[in-house]
């Protein structure tokens, strides 16, 4: 179980891992020592798994086009649906991929340069893999919110007064 | 055409916080550690439920005393976080905002000759609302060395016969200062054998950072001897909707509601709405808020003890108050002199009443990147200051 200084400090990394341990033990009251060692256990045992920003592509002009797909598969005997999991995950095009309750079982999120990309990739070398028994590609056509920030954008808020009392 | 104002008007003295407001609005690009209200936006479902309510058409006026559902809702709450009882039929009011209880607990209990207790340093409004109400204001200072927390030899001091009304206003802005368990006993034997009645502030009773909240009123035999005030405002970042509230005696209660059905007849309707849905579903995001204000806390203490100067650890509201008199300044120098040189504005200390000369309220209510470059800069000025001595 974690405890809830563990969870507090989980959590400020994961909204900013650009703190250093010092930012950290200010912010939280704990010893840089402490959290030094904490991070490492976590880095060790895949707690924090990796540390990255999140750009967004639109923006920056470079275009991507991304599709969520709906994979029907057949589970295998002793296996269930892992180990086509495991298969399907190791191609680079796929960022994310779950298993799902519901009308199908695994989504994935895939990222290519084109329509064509993605339409050629579940075609070749999705559709046809053994196990699999349908798909249905959902194209991307905006990103609105990621990872809980909003990418379009907040509406500008009224200032603040600059004294209150 | 001052002439037709009424007297106690004109010589009431403005808010030594407008003073300083008029002299920040000719500066640009002024980095500001001087607001008094969070730089969150009220949670989305809060906010989502008062458009709802828009769009049902609920825009009319509430009873009084506002929405029954809201105060029934407030009772269980105050019950279960502070150990409060209020019966929501008759001891609770719904006011706009707590500045609004404020003034209706001076208007309904103060006559000309009464006597205010105000510690000193405290939020502007206490001693204009005694004045205005026809009383009279007494400071009870305060001091660092303590603190900021009241002490009853002080009050003891700055008592006369005709004292009535002790106002408590913990945590404190601007000190952030808590008043504990131990710290109250002492004030309520003090109001008992004056037989003195209490406005107690508790707005700020959801940001102590250490153990938690004990409410004057919540302490044996000051239930009814209490007026609890305290607002949406400040948990659940609710400024603008204008959402207080009042709980004590049914008696008390009765009058604060005459005077506030004739001059505000009620609190705004959507306000209310969002303040129950902020009861109901709001309590996570609301201690997110509080958390980020903690972390945010400790950077401000520590950045002004690097610097050199005095600062005790505030644990509560969203306020340091550091002592700056080593830099051989007066408050409102200091904070002239650092808001011309380097852009930041800090309200003086004396803005908040005597006792805070010598130290400037700075609010924690901003990102940590704009705390963290407004402590670079205080420090430059801080630094070139203490070089000249």
């Amino acid at each position: 179980m974690l405890s809830d200084e563990d969870r507090k400090l989980l959590k400020l990394i994961e909204e900013d891992c650009r703190l250093t341990h010092e930012d950290l033990s200010i912010e939280t009251g704990l010893t840089p020592e402490y959290i030094a060692q904490r991070i490492s256990h976590w880095e060790k045992e895949k707690i924090i798994v990796d540390y990255r920003p999140l750009i967004n592509w639109d923006r920056a002009g470079d275009e991507k086009v991304s599709a969520l797909i709906e994979v029907r598969v057949l589970p295998q005997r002793g296996y269930g649906f892992d180990k086509i999991a495991k298969r399907i995950q190791k191609f680079d095009e796929i960022k994310s991929l779950f298993l799902m309750s519901g009308g199908y079982d695994l989504s994935l999120l895939i990222e290519g340069k084109t329509m064509q990309d993605v339409a050629l990739f579940v075609a070749e070398k999705l559709a046809p893999l053994e196990h699999v028994q349908s798909t249905a590609t959902h194209f991307v056509l905006r990103r609105y919110k990621q990872d809980g920030v909003a990418l379009m954008g907040e509406d500008e808020i009224l200032q603040r007064l600059v004294v209150s009392p | 055409m001052n002439r037709y104002l009424a007297a106690h008007v004109v010589s009431l003295p403005p808010s030594g916080i407008r003073k300083f407001f008029d002299l920040v609005a000719t500066m640009k690009d002024v980095i500001s550690l001087g607001v008094g209200e969070p730089d969150f936006v009220t949670p989305w479902t809060v906010c989502e439920s008062g458009i709802y309510s828009l769009e049902q058409g609920q825009t009319m006026y509430t009873s009084n005393a506002g929405l029954f559902e809201l105060r029934e809702e407030l009772s269980y709450h105050l019950k279960k976080t502070l150990d409060l009882s209020y019966d929501p039929n008759e001891e609770i009011l719904i006011t706009a905002g707590a500045s609004e209880a404020v003034d209706l607990v001076m208007r309904a209990v103060l006559e000309p000759g009464d006597v205010v207790l105000v510690p000193d340093p405290s939020y502007v409004s206490y001693a204009p609302c005694a004045i205005l109400a026809g009383a009279t204001v007494q400071f009870v200072p305060t001091h660092a060395k303590e603190e900021f927390r009241l002490r009853v030899e002080d009050l003891e001091q700055a008592y006369s016969p005709k004292a009535k009304l002790l106002v408590l206003s913990y945590p404190n802005n601007p000190t952030g200062a808590i008043m504990r368990r131990e710290d109250l006993l002492p004030i309520a034997d003090f109001v008992e054998k004056h037989d003195l009645l209490v406005l107690a502030d508790d707005i700020y009773s959801d940001l102590t950072f250490e153990g938690t909240h004990v409410s004057f009123a919540s302490l044996p035999g000051m239930h009814d001897r209490t007026l609890f005030v305290s607002g949406f405002s400040k948990s659940y970042a609710m400024t603008g909707w204008r959402i207080g509230y009042v709980a004590g005696h049914a008696d008390l209660i009765s009058g604060l509601t005459k005077i506030h059905q004739f001059t505000m007849l009620c609190a705004p309707i959507m306000g209310q709405i969002a303040s129950l849905e902020a009861l109901r579903s709001a309590s996570e995001a609301k201690q997110k808020m509080i958390d980020a204000y903690n972390r945010r806390r400790r950077i401000m203490v520590r950045g002004f003890r690097q610097m050199g100067l005095e600062c005790f650890e505030p644990l509560g509201a969203f306020y340091v108050f550091p002592d700056i008199t080593k830099t051989k300044l007066s408050s409102e120098e200091f904070a002239e002199a650092l808001l011309k040189e380097e852009n930041v504005a800090v309200v003086p200390g004396t803005a908040f009443g005597p006792s805070g000369e010598g130290h400037i309220r700075c609010s924690y209510a901003y990102s940590t990147d704009q705390l963290k470059e407004a402590l670079k800069r205080i420090t430059r000025f801080v630094e070139s200051r203490l070089s000249k001595l």
